[in-house]
């Protein structure tokens, strides 16, 4: 059975905490991969794509004490990271992000609330595997392939809607508390 | 710069997604980037466009190509997370958000302006790729002559305010026009109006456009 998104969060944790190399290593052998595999099916070859996920596994190491389990999943967490990198090494761009507003929370999580998000990935992770194929390839390009790919323009029904209320909610707690 | 509360002109989904999966020029990032700064309905919109791209990432019926790592790329990884240089991002203390901040180094007082006419002034950004990116200055009461401009253009007010045929349009809103659009901008009698705006330049970038212009997914 694959490992659940609360052992990633854990291991994010062992090695924000412990500096847990096993904890590392498991995330590498899960992640380390389809980030590569991410990276090549962009066009980048396959000596700088090891390089480029090299970088992004070892960023997630170094800022571990940034990632926030009630804002993202620790797979979205790792898609930002690369997105990022891929950008600045392969693309030689700048990459603006926004503002920062306390992702790294100074307390310990709400468990409800990263419960409630993990939720909607499972949800949303099921979505997508319930696709037809060829909206399913459609999205994969959109995020994963190069500029030049057809048009897309079907609806897909994804359940984004209720991430994106989560999100909302957890960014007014966020100002609340700061408020 | 803390969030705007009055934000009426937002991004569209097909930008926010755009930018989320990486695939903008620089100038149109800087402009998401900053109004996502200023408004936490886009910004929550952008964090669910990447959980999408970590649900991608996550799916076996998508990844069916996994890519073996190298030899000794655990090992090469562990030695790199030492070497790595953690770049903190530095507080900002500026009149405009910090992506923004960062390309006019501090504030708006800080930008080498170039007059254009009317006592209208410009600075325009460095960034790569296709796209430009540029500072406008409109005094209280001046309106920006009729412009025209290919493909697309994005104008984010950053502090007063203007009017046009589509509405007004304070701080922290979006005016999204392409070469249909016929406006002009007139700044509110009340105060100054600074804008960050961009155009795209290219043929390139035009031939992008269907594609974001067609959004998938909507939330």
């Amino acid at each position: 059975m694959e490992p659940d998104q609360q052992h990633w969060i854990d291991c994010i944790r062992r090695i924000r905490d412990d500096k847990d190399q096993s904890a590392f290593i498991d995330l590498f052998r899960h992640f380390a991969p389809r980030v590569k595999a991410f990276l090549m099916r962009g066009g980048t070859d396959a000596a700088l794509a090891e390089e480029t996920t090299q970088e992004v596994m070892a960023t997630l190491w170094n800022k571990a004490h940034l990632f926030d389990p009630t804002r993202a999943s620790v797979a979205t967490w790792i898609f930002t990271i690369a997105r990022n990198r891929k950008i600045d090494a392969i693309r030689k761009q700048r990459r603006p992000e926004p503002e920062d507003i306390g992702w790294g929370p100074e307390a310990e999580p709400d468990q409800e609330d990263v419960l409630s998000l993990q939720q909607d990935t499972a949800r949303l992770n099921e979505a997508i595997k319930s696709l037809p194929d060829k909206q399913r390839v459609l999205i994969e390009h959109a995020y994963f392939g190069d500029l030049s790919h057809s048009e897309i323009a079907e609806k897909t029904g994804l359940p984004l809607g209720t991430i994106k209320s989560r999100i909302r909610l957890a960014l007014e707690r966020l100002r609340h508390s700061m408020a | 710069m803390t969030k705007m509360t009055n934000i009426n002109h937002h991004l569209t989904d097909e930008l926010i997604m755009g930018y989320s999966a990486g695939k903008l020029p620089e100038a149109i990032d800087l402009l998401i980037a900053t109004h996502i700064s200023m408004c936490d309905d886009c910004r929550a919109a952008m964090e669910s466009y990447d959980a999408l791209g970590g649900a991608l990432l996550e799916d076996d019926t998508l990844i069916t190509d996994i890519a073996d790592m190298d030899d000794g790329s655990l090992a090469a990884t562990l030695a790199l997370i030492g070497e790595q240089k953690v770049t903190a991002a530095k507080p900002v203390i500026s009149d405009v958000p910090a992506p923004l901040a960062g390309y006019i180094g501090g504030s708006l007082s800080d930008v080498r302006w170039r007059p254009v006419g009317m006592g209208v002034r410009q600075a325009i950004l460095q960034t790569e790729g296709e796209a430009v990116a540029r500072l406008l200055h409109i005094p209280a009461g001046v309106a920006i002559p009729h412009h025209s401009h290919g493909g697309l253009e994005l104008t984010l007010v950053l502090k007063g305010a203007f009017t046009d045929e589509d509405g007004h349009f304070g701080p922290g809103d979006v005016e999204i026009a392409d070469e249909n659009t016929d406006h002009t901008p007139v700044a509110d009698l009340s105060e100054d109006c600074y804008c960050l705006a961009v155009t795209d330049a290219s043929l390139k970038f035009k031939s992008l456009l269907p594609k974001l212009i067609q959004p998938f997914v909507r939330i």
